[in-house]
């Protein structure tokens, strides 16, 4: 179809009986770039995963993935594909170095190399001195690197992680998305799923899911520049009585407390709101309301709003 | 299918067993105590045994069969006893296990030649069974000149008597039933469990591949089991093997190939291991029951017959006591050994078919 991305996916749609787990989702996903899944648990980010790698066959939409049809083509798609799932899902009574190897021979990985890429992985993820080590008996930030080191066993050109991150210290977390700036540097395509903003914020591109659907996507920076002139920061000694304020206020989309502030969001198109000022010293509050600079989090509660507006209809 | 990957997941497979130290223990533990068990219960030189003798006769010939019985040792007087309605009570009641019936026209029985005596025996338990029967083959050198067939021995509680000889044979295939389907049946589904699946399905190895890979390992041990039950057979209960060991082996290798691919079909279907369980032991029981291990083929009723006809162990009890006892080939006994081949097929193919790499 073409060189130029890696995922292209149109009307993604899963059901499971009556719910629909991703509805109508597109995606579009350009090589050699991190993009990433940000949702809450139960959006559809692990379901979506799954049918973009052929484990889960889509109710309906196209799906082209490295150019092959999915999920007609899976098979071809699974030699060029690393896959990290949610759970850990190494073999836990297997060594470091077994799983390695286990992983290697399944993988195809040609036997004069594996030697040397299994050296390599143990020294890049930093493991060497654990290669003996039962893989049950690592600790979470370990797992994880044996997990992100047995799926790119094979560098594939496409990696698919499932929330990879959710057990693991930030620290962890820190040296982990280094290592995928790595991958991606070498040309491969990442695509990962987190409910971390500070992950989220850390990706090339960006796709919020809510409830199965695809709520906006971009780059987080420009994502971020939309909501321009709706957030604001309110300083005040009263946080909880003046948010209680403030949401009644018309316009208003959410208002969430930060420490001793309150964020504050506008819908689309209101302006500097000085009936929020007013209404709030009407309530006798000392309160003072600055604009703010958006960030992932704005973005995250207005798409997600939007859509919840979009149900309630 | 690719031999590499195919051998990753046989190597894999014996590692993660080499460490698991129940599974280790089970495959030589259940051959030895199961076959030390059913041999011991089995083979007990039963002496004796409580018995009451009603000698309605009282001739001096019949005092002189019970003075040859009783002279065996087998049983011992342990009561008096009138008529044969004593015997039953008593029998009933297990004050005694054998009870001998002498009846009035005892002589005139032996003159006819028709049965003079006759042994009552509590069938509920083999070991006395067998005993009572040992005691109605023993020639009794009384001047009454009654020879064996004159004294008939009727077996309450269990109809058909299972011999020692008759246990090892069939014990070998009861254990490898016992242990191979479940081995199996927990393998796909542990590792669905573990999320180890999960990872497999999105890797380049086959259906194929992966579930042959899985059942390779488990013919070793189940060979090992063989050995180690044979091997106590004849040194500790002398069980003869009229036929060559490698038809010995032959026929088990069927029957431990058959058993694995059913157990891989459960695998394919069960939800948790705990289910994968179940199923096993709803399909052990049977086996044990309707194979012939127990009780005979021959007098089972129709439905019976059928549902034990599809059961491996079935065909194997035929092949093996065949072989062991009888001193026959496996090629004499084909059409068992074909059952159990296709049988394999059959359920490999099934689990190959049923086992998806898609998780919907």
């Amino acid at each position: 179809m073409n060189n130029i991305n890696a995922i292209e996916a149109r009307g993604m749609t899963r059901r499971f009986g009556d719910l629909i787990a991703v509805n109508n989702v597109d995606l579009t996903v350009p090589k050699a770039c991190v993009y990433g899944f940000l949702g809450p648990n139960g959006s559809g980010k692990s379901t979506t995963i799954r049918m973009l790698c052929g484990l889960l066959t889509p109710t309906a939409g196209d799906i082209e993935v490295l150019d092959y049809r999915i999920p007609e083509q899976a098979e071809e798609l699974k030699r060029k594909m690393g896959y990290m799932t949610q759970r850990f899902s190494l073999f836990e009574d297997l060594t470091v170095r077994e799983n390695l190897e286990f992983l290697a021979a399944i993988q195809n990985v040609p036997r004069a190399q594996q030697k040397n890429r299994i050296a390599t992985l143990l020294r890049d993820y930093h493991l060497d001195d654990r290669q003996k080590q039962m893989a049950g008996t690592l600790s979470g930030g370990q797992k994880q690197r044996l997990a992100l080191a047995g799926a790119v066993i094979h560098q594939p050109e496409l990696l698919l992680l499932d929330e990879p991150t959710s057990a693991v210290d930030p620290e962890s977390r820190r040296d982990f998305w280094e290592k995928l700036f790595d991958l991606a540097d070498t040309g491969t395509t990442i695509l990962v799923s987190t409910h971390y903003m500070d992950e989220a914020e850390r990706c090339h591109r960006l796709a919020i899911l809510d409830e199965g659907i695809l709520v906006a996507d971009g780059e987080p920076m420009e994502m971020a520049a939309t909501l321009v002139g709706r957030t604001f920061q309110v300083t005040t000694t009263q946080p909880r009585k003046a948010q209680a304020v403030l949401l009644k206020e018309p316009g208003v989309v959410s208002v969430a407390q930060i420490g001793k502030q309150l964020r504050v969001m506008i819908g689309v198109g209101d302006s500097i709101p000085a009936h929020l000022n007013q209404a709030l010293k009407a309530d006798g509050l000392d309160a003072v309301l600055q604009s703010a600079v958006p960030n992932l989090e704005d973005v995250f509660v207005a798409a997600t709003h939007r859509s919840h507006l979009e149900h309630a209809r | 299918m690719n031999l590499r990957r195919l051998w990753a997941i046989v190597i894999k497979e014996l590692r993660q067993l080499k460490r698991d130290r129940v599974t280790a223990a089970m495959i030589v533990g259940i051959p030895t105590i199961q076959l030390l068990m059913f041999g011991f219960a089995i083979n007990l030189d039963v002496r004796g045994l409580k018995s009451a003798i009603a000698d309605q006769s009282h001739t001096s010939a019949s005092r002189a069969v019970v003075q040859d019985m009783l002279a065996t040792g087998v049983i011992v007087q342990a009561q008096s006893a009138q008529t044969p309605d004593d015997l039953m009570v008593a029998l009933k009641r297990g004050r005694i296990s054998v009870g001998v019936v002498i009846p009035p026209d005892f002589e005139r029985r032996v003159a006819e030649n028709r049965e003079a005596i006759q042994v009552l025996v509590d069938g509920s338990d083999i070991s006395v069974q067998n005993a009572a029967r040992q005691l109605a083959q023993i020639p009794l050198n009384s001047q009454s000149s009654l020879r064996p067939a004159q004294i008939s021995v009727v077996s309450f509680y269990n109809p058909e008597r299972v011999s020692a000889i008759n246990v090892v044979p069939g014990l070998v295939g009861v254990i490898l039933t016992m242990t191979m389907i479940l081995f199996t049946a927990v393998a796909i589904v542990r590792e669905r469990e573990r999320g180890n699946l999960e990872l497999l399905i999105t890797t380049p190895v086959s259906r194929t591949e992966l579930m042959i890979g899985k059942v390779l390992p488990y013919i070793i041990i189940g060979l090992i089991q063989t050995t180690i039950v044979l091997a106590l057979g004849v040194l500790v209960f002398h069980v003869p093997t009229r036929g060559h060991w490698i038809d010995v082996y032959g026929a088990t290798m069927l029957l431990i190939m058959a058993n694995l691919s059913l157990g891989l079909l459960i695998s394919t279907r069960a939800q948790s291991q705990f289910q994968a369980m179940q199923m096993s032991f709803f399909l052990l029981l049977p086996s044990i029951l309707l194979s012939g291990f127990m009780f005979p083929f021959a007098g089972m009723p129709k439905a019976a017959q059928w549902i034990s006809e599809i059961l491996p162990l079935t065909h194997f009890m035929r092949l093996n006591r065949g072989i062991m006892l009888r001193g026959a080939s496996l090629l004499d006994l084909w059409p068992d050994a074909l059952v159990l081949i296709i049988f394999t097929i059959v359920m490999m193919s099934l689990a190959i078919m049923r086992f998806s790499k898609r998780l919907d």
